[in-house]
Parts: structure tokens; sequence; C-alpha cells
């Protein structure tokens, strides 16, 4: 059984590959290469998958969830500058894709050292209502 | 990892099986079938599968929104399905059938490095049809 907790947070960034001009960036990336930097209402959803235990009838304890997604991520990257205050988007470019990644990283290594029997599934991030990134253990 | 971007269009339609009487095909499609159409705003969820290239990017976003508007967007977006797209003169506009229109229209252009994965379209915010694309 697969549960699905939302969080949610915002943050700016600048989506611009340091080895190449300014020029190129604009080309690949439009606006979102601004060099100051712009914002997203980020939404995350995060969902694990196990069996609910017989006793309490759950698969995981969504405070607990909900705690880790506050430690993992919207503490360290809510009202945050990305790409100057949280890394590894000092060096990697924050585009959807790579911070999809990123929060899968930290999320499915904690939930795997602290919590057995229960796996992450599944992280989607919207970026905007248009726009959104899944990761999945195959990606 | 996917990749997936939500469009709008709006189109209108009608509901009629050729090969069935108007009596049945008013109690098949109801409503959907009244003689003069009727319209809905569609969204469209086009989901795209790879690995982020050197720009940490699976699709360019650019190259997504050109390829879904230049095959899909002007040949849909504010047209009468049945009269105004050639396919619909001989087929039913269900959304089941815009799927696969949209699948096809997208697949004979398709030259983004990324693979096209799943379609989603909503006809009102109460229905969705998905299709998984083939490998």
């Amino acid at each position: 059984m697969r549960i699905t907790r939302k969080a949610e947070f915002s943050a700016s960034h600048v989506c611009a590959n340091a080895a190449w001009s300014a020029e190129e960036n604009r080309k690949v990336y439009g606006l979102s290469a601004n060099p100051n930097g712009h914002g997203h209402n980020y939404v995350l959803e995060v969902t694990v998958e196990g069996d609910p235990d017989p006793v309490t009838g759950m698969v995981f304890d969504l405070r607990e969830l909900k705690e880790i997604l506050n430690q993992e991520v919207v503490e360290p990257m809510d009202h945050r500058f990305l790409n100057r205050e949280v890394p590894p988007f000092d060096h990697v470019v924050p585009t959807a894709e790579n911070i999809a990644a990123e929060i899968w990283r930290r999320l499915e290594e904690r939930i795997r050292r602290e919590h057995h029997g229960v796996h992450l599934a599944n992280v989607r991030l919207y970026e905007t209502a248009d726009l959104y990134v899944d990761v999945g253990a195959e990606s | 990892m996917t990749l997936t971007r939500r469009y709008r269009f709006a189109a209108s339609h009608r509901l009629h099986a050729d090969a069935l009487s108007e009596e049945e095909n008013r109690i098949l499609y109801g409503k959907c079938n009244n003689p003069y159409g009727h319209g809905h705003d569609y969204v469209l969820e086009v989901t795209v599968e790879g690995v982020p290239d050197s720009s940490g990017q699976i699709a360019d976003r650019a190259s997504l929104d050109e390829m879904v508007r230049g095959q899909v967007l002007s040949r849909l977006d504010h047209m009468n399905l049945n009269q105004d797209v050639r396919e619909f003169r001989t087929l039913v506009p269900t959304t089941e059938n815009l799927a696969s229109l949209i699948e096809k229209m997208l697949l004979e252009h398709w030259n983004l490095p990324a693979r096209l994965a799943r379609l989603r379209i909503s006809e009102t915010e109460r229905n969705a049809f998905e299709l998984e694309i083939a490998r």
C-alpha cells in the first residue's frame, strides 16, 4: 500500500551552468537564467510503500513522515536561495529534475536507515502547477 | 525520471456513432449527443521519461512546448473536433479517441531525446483519461 504526504517550500534559484557563457545559459534556460534569481512555491508529494502494521494499522506514522520532510527538505530549503544557501546547488544546477533527485537521495537514505519494511516509492516535485518531475527507484 | 508538463485547450464536440441509430446514440451518449455539440476546457498532461542531460533537464521546456503547441494545440485549440479535425470526421471524438490521436500527432514528429511516456487528459475536473505510451 502506498501513502502520500505533501509539503511545500518557497525558494529562489538561478538555472545556469557555470561552465557556459551567459548567452548559452540564456539560450538553454530562457528567463530561468536571469542572474539574480527568481522564486517558486514548490509543492512536494512524497509516497512511501509498505504493508500496514498489524497493531497500529498504519504503513508509516504520518507525523514522523512530516517531521522527516521538515528536517530534510523544508527547513533547509524553505525561503532560501538554493544556489547560494543549499548544497549541492552551489555546483549542481537547481532544475526541477536536480532538486527532485536531491530530495529523493535525502529521503531514501534516511527512510531506509530508520524504517524497516517501508520504502520510498516516489517523489513528485511541482515547480509550478503546470510542471512537475517524478523520481522513483528505477530512476 | 519523468517530467510532466500541463497544457490546456478548449474545443467543442458531439458524440455520435454513425453505426448506431438516432435513438441508440441518445441513450448511449445522453447529453453528449445533443445535435449542435458542446465544449470543454481540456487539460492535457504530457509526460516524458529520461535522464537529465548536462543542463540538468530531461527535456528542454521550450522544445517540448513547441512540439506540443505545433503538433497538438494548434490543431485542437478553439476547434470543433467533429468538423475541424480531419480524423474525427469518421471517428467519435471521445476523450479515449482524442488521447490516441494526440499520441499519433506527437509520435509522428517526435524529435526530443526524452521518450514520450504518458498522456493524461481531463475533459472536466471530474474525469481523466490516461494513456501509457508503449516503449
